[in-house]
């Protein structure tokens, strides 16, 4: 099956660079319905010489056949012998056209169609045929993937064609990565000099054509193949390394953006809020019905969510510090207590008003994708997005905190209530106000936690006792600890997840500060002096 | 007024004015030393290398502005507050730094505190019961019964504290001059040999504050106890003191008697020229 | 003798009058009447009542350190689902090989996960005087270890709770996992015998809601005996003013663990009675929010009164019982607001509202025994602790 697989796209290249000129024309439907026919065999080999038949034919038509065979959908009535391709497999009765003249045949039963299958050699075999074939396609990113496919195999035949195509090619990256894959076909042969080429590539191909040549009876070869492929894998780790520190630091952001609402909230006033999570679930379903409101326009509505996700969450976080807080004063425990209940109302409020299942709140096109810094690592937009959002958020609440007269009143009251009443600042209204920008901050978490999970009413939840475990780590009352203690703890349990699992890493950062604020039970970054003892 | 009457009968010794037997060893002289203590805040220096000895059987005032450390230098003592620098000795073989609260109480220091706290739950009789020197362990105290020694000492403060009537009461309920004496009656029940008293006579009554003093004069009288008295209210100071400690930024300003203190042109300086902002902090 | 001391109080004997005569009760109503009779209580109904006597308990044991020590724990629950594991553990071990695998010692999830021997910390499990110290020694080792870290390093109030809370959640996630050797998602269910009676009968299930009463009621005794020896009034004072003990010479620390343990240990006894008459343990009595529950029953029946709990924990299971079979949606409404109710309008539970006001019927029992001839009878006798403390 191998032969067949390196012979195939070798014929296919000596084709389409015109060496081999009997292949004109041939697209009438007796010839095209025979090759056909030579697929509908059972055993594999069979088929893989009618695809190579195919191919070699020279037919306008085989690219979309081969395409569709891939894909599954070239079909062959049981009865007529008819070959259709399948337009959509779902139903009972499925819409197809003819395989020869691609025009529309109406409705088939599936019953009464038979597929033709492949095996996973001939998928192999039809990938790399279908990468020559779009070598030769005007979109770039289409030829850099075909060249990219072509990796690892290429051979003998092939090499001809492929240097003049590396001639007359404009794409650099394509050109590039044509000339590794001849660098592969080389450094099979025993040249020792393509492995200079193939230094630094972090493609998995190049990496199992060298790990190969580690094998090779050439020890010259042998050796400097083992030193190209450490080199390479030093550069995996790093890239792995710096991976799973993005996915930390992603984590880490999330975190900070639920906790940084309940460092202001339990931080700066001694409020405990167990409804945090459920205000965090609410600017989750603002983001949600902001989409429903205008649909079809994501990017739009997810702008528009970010104030509304704030309004939202901070007008509940004022009903739930007028209805209940106030009453509970310097009683911190009830405190815990009553917005607990709080927060078993709201979900169930949205369990009954919208739905106990999850809504999925679609990405704008900006928002999805990822950015690709080299080969073997991208960074999905998403994450990039919230954690940008989450450092402005943090540098909106230091602001506001640090610069405006709302912060300055804040900390006055937080270090002296009765002072700063003495002194003609409306405690009652800044308490209100503090828990307000507390809470429309978990509305913003909410709308960045939108794009990365489903909505649903055990959103917040699931981030309540993670929250508090970063306000606590960071040290009660301190924005930055706040910060740090998010971004790190999130790099703890993404570096922690591949050695022991997700659950098991969660559960030790959980051990880990449990025992932690034994050793310190003011957090890492704690506030100091009389005011913070007894 | 049976307490006055009572003092004035000299033959006979409280209970509660002999010491409890204390390992502090006082040969060498003071019951207390601190030396070179250093604390700060965030930066700011609540003590500032303070040196401060006392001896034993002494009665000592020590007065300040806000803010000069008073407070901070008894967290110290009882171990409440760990300084930065410096050393603190009961007798010449404790090294208090070395240990914690509950070793320092039962070592025999009592603490009054500034702000008078009881157990508001518990009842005045309580509240005695559970300061009275006894074995402090989980197992004694789960197991423990009142004996009629026992209860005839805490009937004793009683009296003295002039609490009797309301015994049975919850503390919660007390006065804030009545709580005061509670604590002190506490203190008494301790049987300690050091005693700190921060701000006793606050919020008490010109007589209380008489009977106040001579408590603590009485207390300290017989060179049994050793009495630190940290107090704002100048007559009282002046009816009680020996030697007065002036405090001013973390570090000992004057010391002497209440006349050389008083006449000391850096006290009158820091008293009556004080730059407001440190009355504030 | 310390024990003996809560059967000379009123409300106690009023409590275990109370709830042995109920017990009496249900166990007549059940066995003397036919089946037809209005008043016949079934065995079901005796099973549920079984199960709010078990939550009672564990209400009890949370009130101990909430209402007398201060502390507010939030992962009590953990402690009863460990009592609950450890009984549960027994109960697989008795189903030998009768279970679908046939399997003569692994249980079946274990045999369903290729697993060929028993893990270490299943062994003993088959003998029930192991199982049942396990009951109580499992969790108070749980609560001794993490009671020891957090008390010595004086973390307390609202920091405490939340580290409770995330101590539970941590197990939750730990029990969850198949690997845990504890049925993971489904945890242990399926269970036959106890003691060699047979569990689905009709007469080992009253047992076991007299013997969940009779553990009820010796809990109770046991932390009423706490509450009033002076250990008690050292709690107390602690929860009221912890520095404030120090300094009158308590390792304050030792006592807050101490405590801690007992309540831990009698949570476990709550969650092993509750088992076998559920049925099934699974990883959700670990979750964060049946702690918290559980400190809403305390709060409604109100706290530091011990029988509050009790009250509390059989009030809201039973309408629990009725709103779910009811109107299951509207369960989470009514729970929610009566967190909210309680703490804001009823800081003192029903226990307050019944005109005990907090220990207030303790001081008046003081008085009229005052005013009686003889002196408090705690203090007639000179026992030797007394005479120890005279002379300390």
């Amino acid at each position: 099956m191998r032969m067949i697989r390196c012979f195939v796209p070798g014929l296919l290249l000596c084709l389409l660079i015109g060496l081999v000129p009997f292949a004109q024309a041939q697209n009438d439907d007796a010839a095209g319905q025979a090759l056909l026919e030579a697929l509908a065999v059972s055993s594999y080999e069979a088929k893989g010489e009618a695809i190579e038949s195919i191919i070699t034919s020279g037919d306008e038509r085989s690219r979309r056949w081969l395409d569709e065979l891939l894909d599954g959908k070239l079909q062959r009535h049981k009865d007529t012998g008819r070959f259709v391709i399948v337009l959509e497999n779902r139903g009972r009765n499925w819409p197809v056209i003819d395989a020869l003249s691609f025009e529309e045949a109406g409705e088939m039963s599936r019953r009464d169609l038979d597929r033709i299958g492949i095996n996973n050699a001939l998928r192999g075999q039809l990938q790399s045929a279908l990468a020559v074939l779009d070598l030769y396609t005007d979109d770039v990113d289409d030829r850099r993937d075909a060249a990219r496919e072509l990796l690892g195999s290429v051979d003998a035949a092939m090499v001809e064609p492929l240097r003049e195509l590396i001639g007359s090619e404009d794409d650099a990256e394509v050109r590039r990565l044509l000339e590794q894959g001849l660098a592969i076909h080389r450094l099979n042969e025993g040249d020792i000099e393509a492995i200079a080429e193939l230094e630094g590539s972090l493609n998995s191909r190049v990496r199992a054509a060298l790990n190969s040549a580690t094998q090779s009876d050439d020890p010259l070869v042998a050796d400097a193949a083992s030193a190209a492929l450490l080199d390479i894998e030093q550069k995996l780790r790093i890239n792995s390394g710096l991976e799973t520190l993005y996915f930390g630091l992603s984590l880490g952001s999330v975190l900070v953006l639920a906790a940084i609402g309940l460092a202001i909230t339990f931080g700066v006033m001694g409020v405990i809020n167990m409804a945090h999570g459920e205000l965090i679930m609410l600017g989750a379903y603002t983001t949600w019905g902001m989409q429903q409101l205008l649909p079809g326009q994501p990017g739009l509505s997810l702008v528009l969510a970010i104030p509304a996700g704030f309004a939202v969450a901070a007008l509940a976080g004022i009903a739930i510090e007028r209805g209940v807080i106030q009453f509970l004063k310097g009683r911190p425990l009830e405190t815990l207590l009553a917005t607990f209940g709080v927060s078993l109302i709201l979900q169930q409020l949205v369990r009954t008003v919208i739905s106990p299942l999850n809504r999925t709140v679609v990405s704008p096109e900006w928002m999805s994708g990822s950015l690709m810094i080299n080969e073997g690592l991208s960074l999905t937009l998403n994450r990039l997005f919230v954690l940008g959002f989450a450092l402005v958020v943090f540098a909106c609440l230091m602001l506001v905190m640090r610069r405006t007269r709302l912060g300055l009143e804040v900390r006055a009251v937080t270090q002296n209530r009765a002072m700063a009443r003495a002194m003609g600042i409306r405690a009652t209204r800044v308490d209100i106000m503090t828990f307000a920008l507390g809470s429309g901050v978990a509305g913003l978490a909410g709308v960045a936690l939108s794009q990365l999970t489903n909505v649903g009413p055990n959103l917040g939840q699931n981030y309540i006792i993670d929250s508090f475990m970063v306000v606590v780590f960071g040290g009660v009352g301190n924005l930055w600890g706040t910060l740090v203690a998010g971004l790190s703890l999130g790099v703890i349990n993404q570096v922690l997840e591949p050695w022991v699992g997700a659950v098991l890493a969660k559960i030790v950062v959980l051990v880990f500060i449990i025992l932690f604020i034994q050793k310190r039970p003011r957090g890492l970054f704690p506030q100091k002096g009389r005011a913070a003892e007894g | 007024m049976s307490f006055l009457s009572s003092l004035a009968d000299r033959d006979r010794v409280f209970d509660f004015l002999v010491p409890a037997t204390s390992p502090v060893d006082v040969r060498h002289g003071p019951i207390l030393y601190l030396e070179d203590v250093t604390v700060t805040f965030d930066g700011f220096r609540a003590l500032d290398s303070l040196n401060l000895t006392i001896d034993d059987g002494e009665l000592r005032c020590i007065i300040g502005p806000n803010g000069a450390g008073k407070t901070t230098m008894m967290d110290i003592i009882t171990g409440k507050t760990r300084p930065d620098s410096g050393s603190v000795w009961f007798g010449s073989r404790h090294n208090l730094l070395a240990m914690n609260e509950p070793d320092i109480a039962s070592l025999g220091i009592g603490r009054k505190f500034q702000k008078p706290t009881v157990f508001e739950a518990l009842s005045v009789f309580e509240n005695l019961e559970l300061a009275m020197a006894a074995d402090k362990r989980i197992l004694p105290t789960l197991t423990a019964r009142m004996s009629g020694e026992s209860r005839d000492r805490i009937e004793e403060v009683l009296e003295t504290i002039g609490l009797i009537e309301l015994r049975h009461d919850p503390a919660g309920i007390l006065s804030h001059g009545q709580k005061q004496w509670l604590e002190i009656g506490m203190l008494l029940m301790q049987r300690p040999r050091l005693l700190l008293v921060d701000e006793p006579v606050a919020g008490m009554t010109e007589q209380e504050m008489e009977r106040t003093a001579e408590l603590l004069t009485g207390l300290a009288g017989k060179g049994k106890q050793s009495v630190v008295v940290v107090e704002h209210d100048m007559g009282f100071v002046r009816s009680i003191a020996r030697t007065v400690t002036v405090l001013h930024q973390g570090s000992v300003l004057a010391e002497g008697s209440m006349d050389q203190v008083a006449s000391d042109p850096k006290v009158i300086e820091v008293y009556l020229g004080a730059d407001p902002a440190e009355e504030v902090a | 003798m310390w024990l003996s001391r809560p059967f000379r109080e009123r409300s106690t004997q009023l409590f275990l009058g109370v709830l042995l005569a109920a017990l009496a009760a249900v166990t007549f109503l059940n066995l003397a009447l036919p089946a037809d009779n209005p008043f016949h209580v079934s065995t079901y109904t005796v099973t549920l009542l079984g199960k709010y006597l078990s939550y009672a308990l564990l209400a009890v044991a949370v009130d101990l350190v909430w209402g007398y020590l201060g502390i507010l724990s939030l992962g009590h629950g953990a402690f009863f689902a460990l009592g609950g594991y450890a009984m549960g553990m027994y109960l697989m071990r008795q189903i030998g090989d009768r279970g679908t695998y046939g399997d003569p010692v692994l249980p079946d999830f274990m045999v369903f996960l290729d697993w060929d021997s028993l893990p270490w910390y299943w062994l003993g499990f088959d003998m029930p005087w192991f199982a049942f110290l396990m009951v109580i020694l499992a969790p108070g080792l749980l609560a001794l270890v993490f009671g020891f870290l957090a008390f010595r390093s004086r973390v307390t109030g609202v920091y405490l709770s939340i580290i409770t809370q995330a101590m539970t959640f941590a197990l939750m996630l730990a029990f969850f996992r198949n690997e845990m050797g504890f049925g993971g998602n489904n945890g242990l269910t399926d269970f036959r015998e106890l003691l060699s009676f047979d569990l689905r009968s009709d007469a080992t299930r009253l047992g076991l809601f007299i013997a969940t009463g009779i553990a009820l009621a010796l809990g109770y005794v046991i932390c009423r005996a706490i509450v009033a020896s002076k250990l008690g009034r050292v709690s107390v004072a602690t929860r009221d003013a912890e520095a404030r003990t120090r300094f009158l010479g308590y390792r304050v620390e030792r006592f807050q663990l101490f405590v801690f343990v007992v309540s831990a240990m009698l949570a476990g006894v709550a969650g092993a009675l509750y088992v076998p008459q559920v049925g099934i343990i699974n990883p959700s009595e670990f979750s964060p929010i049946f702690s918290i529950e559980v400190v809403l029953w305390v709060a409604l029946g109100g706290r530091g009164t011990l029988y509050g709990a009790v009250i509390g924990a059989i009030l809201v299971n039973y309408a629990k019982t009725v709103f779910t079979g009811v109107m299951p949606d509207a369960w989470l409404f009514a729970l929610g607001g009566l967190f909210v109710l309680v703490t804001v309008f009823l800081p003192k539970g029903i226990a307050g509202l019944l005109g005990y006001r907090f220990r207030g019927h303790r001081f008046k029992g003081r008085h009229s025994k005052r005013r009686s001839s003889a002196p408090d009878t705690s203090t007639s006798d000179t026992s030797t602790s007394g005479t120890r403390e005279a002379t300390a």
